[in-house]
């Protein structure tokens, strides 16, 4: 006695495909259910929510630098002196280690001119009027290193800007890398001028 | 486990029991009659060291757990108090603290011991292996639970061992983002890491369970690496072993109470009793003395995603060392070419972990006239390192002559280790 239904009729069967079906809907229900539990680690809405920083250019002097967090990370703000901008301005893009800008407002293969680090490329945004020259010695950079993550320490190195002290990264005034274990430029976040002596990050 | 079991219940309740659920005779087969081979000496006694070591950490930690609170603005203060206010907490933290250190102290002479005398070898292989997975998840609990009292160390710690993923192309930032819970490391991060501290050492305690397991069945090796052929050769592991074991296990704790009465910061770092601050790193940040090899052959590539991979290739490169070492003999005391280059690979080791606690651009005291610095150093030592898996145990298998091997475990010990009498002895015995 044999039917289309059991196994002796050879070949492939009905209860075959019902194994391989549900065996088939039970990994990708499987498979389902481990992506929350794997997502719930990714940041949270309101970690997310973390989204500009403001930062009040007025008390700011030339040469000096203050250390702000955006998004949870230390960022430098540098007022750059002449001799500083000058000095950056001089480098050859060719002989970098890293030859791209890294600027969240420019194109990624954007070069790492001094200028395409400076905040000359923040938006401004409408009707607020700045100078070129306040914008060009203005420089805001991620401060955590490119290599492990460090906050590189301020006026050392042999460039003159921010040595790490972790594995030795030298980076100039234009937190551009030039020795040591980094393999990028510090990192430019997207910057906006809100008003004359406001700077949004963001 | 191996071979027939020979425990007879004696009493009424122990027969009902056995009947039903014969974990009397689980104990009894693997810890009391179990066949161990009689030559054991005392490098064989850190199994049994380490098991202590894993209670004790499991023991501290789940009383620390009681008093600690994972959030970046109380993890500190709650670690101080455990330290100033709670009854014994000075005590048990210091005992969890030093603990961890000892626990990698242990591990490293069992791993050793396993190298030289050819543990690895078949059939131990998955034995091996198993023991490899330990190793990886204690130094995973080590890093998670040093990031914990969130000091300078911790973070920063933290901050550097994350972004070594980072250094993974395409996926990296989405990867360390994911694992911090946010754009750096924050409270998500030191939340999930405490989660995962508390876990990992009861996934350990599973894989020594499977260790044990794949232990018994082919049975212990011996300092001699020839496998037991008669009962002759063994001893019931009780009494003779719970008791040598035992005596290892004193001597451990008096040098474990040394650390933790008269020096319990010996081994850690001043900066750790600083705050976690995001705007400042250290002027010197290094891990863990445990961890100190890996770091400096992480710097001893110059490109950081080639760094990151030589490191964790470091520690992979284990997982196929049973089948990268070709002698067909398996204890090193007859090998006198592996038994030298052993030796250099243990002082390379040690020599490795000094380079990753100096800077990198350092002259190393000696060497500093030639020029080499602790850079130089830790590179011509890494490459010792591989070379000695890669190169060395897989060419000395060839070119080796071994010096001749006694008969058996019974008859090395009755010779006080002498090889057979000539004539006596096989001329050569496959995988032994």
């Amino acid at each position: 006695m044999t039917d289309e239904n059991t196994p002796e009729g050879g070949g492939e069967t009905r209860r075959d495909f019902i194994h391989i079906a549900a065996a088939s809907m039970a990994a990708i229900g499987g498979a389902a259910v481990i992506w929350p539990f794997i997502d719930q680690m990714n940041p949270a809405a309101d970690t997310l929510a973390l989204g500009t920083t403001d930062i009040a250019l007025g008390e700011l002097e030339e040469g000096q630098e203050v250390t702000i967090m955006f998004r949870s990370m230390p960022h430098f703000v540098r007022l750059r002196s002449a001799s500083e901008v000058e000095d950056a301005a001089n480098v050859q893009v060719s002989s970098l280690p890293d030859r791209l800008a890294r600027n969240r407002n420019l194109d990624d293969n954007a070069p790492a001119t001094d200028d395409n680090r400076s905040a000359l490329t923040a938006e401004i945004a409408d009707g607020v009027e700045i100078s070129d020259d306040l914008r060009r010695s203005l420089l805001v950079t991620s401060a955590s290193c490119t290599h492990l993550g460090c906050v590189p320490t301020e006026g050392a190195g042999e460039f003159g800007a921010w040595f790490c002290p972790c594995h030795g990264s030298h980076y100039d005034t234009s937190g551009r890398i030039r020795r040591g274990p980094a393999p990028e430029n510090l990192p430019i976040p997207p910057m906006t001028f809100i008003s004359a002596t406001t700077l949004r990050l963001g | 486990m191996s071979g027939p079991s020979t425990y007879e219940p004696k009493t009424g309740f122990t027969r009902w029991l056995d009947s039903r659920l014969p974990i009397v005779r689980l104990g009894w087969d693997s810890f009391v009659d179990y066949p161990t081979p009689r030559n054991l000496n005392y490098w064989y006694t850190f199994g049994g060291i380490l098991t202590v070591c894993l209670m004790i950490q499991i023991i501290t930690g789940i009383v620390l757990a009681m008093h600690y609170v994972p959030h970046i603005d109380y993890a500190f203060a709650s670690v101080q108090r455990i330290d100033r206010d709670v009854n014994f907490g000075w005590l048990i933290r210091s005992i969890h603290a030093v603990g961890a250190s000892m626990f990698f102290l242990a591990v490293y002479m069992h791993i050793f011991r396993g190298m030289y005398y050819g543990s690895y070898k078949a059939p131990r292989e998955i034995l091996w292996i198993l023991g490899v997975v330990i190793y990886l998840l204690m130094m995973a609990a080590a890093f998670l639970g040093y990031v914990l009292p969130w000091g300078q160390m911790s973070f920063w710690g933290a901050m550097v061992i994350t972004n070594l993923f980072g250094a993974l192309p395409l996926i990296g930032e989405p990867v360390t983002q994911w694992l911090w819970g946010g754009f750096s490391v924050g409270n998500e991060t030191l939340n999930r890491f405490f989660s995962l501290h508390y876990l990992i050492p009861f996934l350990i305690a599973g894989v020594v369970g499977l260790h044990i397991w794949a232990l018994h069945v082919p049975g212990n090796n011996n300092p001699t690496g020839i496998s037991v052929k008669t009962k002759a050769d063994t001893l019931p592991f009780h009494p003779y072993y719970t008791v040598k074991d035992g005596f290892a296990i004193v001597v451990f704790l008096i040098i474990f109470a040394g650390f933790v009465f008269y020096a319990p910061e010996v081994l850690g770092h001043a900066d750790n009793y600083i705050e976690a601050d995001p705007l400042v790193t250290p002027a010197m940040i290094v891990p863990e003395w445990y961890l100190l090899p890996f770091y400096a052959i992480l710097r001893a590539v110059p490109d950081k995603l080639g760094g990151v991979i030589l490191m964790f290739a470091a520690i992979g490169v284990l997982f196929i060392l049973p089948w990268l070492d070709t002698s067909k003999v398996r204890s090193m005391r007859y090998r006198p070419m592996a038994r030298w280059f052993f030796g250099f690979f243990v002082v390379a080791c040690l020599g490795l972990g000094w380079a990753g606690a100096e800077l990198p651009d350092t002259m190393v005291p000696g060497l500093g006239a030639l020029g080499v610095d602790f850079l130089l150093f830790g590179r011509v030592l890494t490459v010792y390192y591989f070379a000695y898996f890669l190169v060395i145990l897989p060419l000395l298998g060839f070119v080796e002559k071994p010096s001749p091997r006694p008969a058996s475990i019974e008859e090395s010990v009755l010779n006080g280790d002498k090889p057979a009498k000539a004539g006596a002895a096989p001329a050569a015995q496959p995988a032994e």
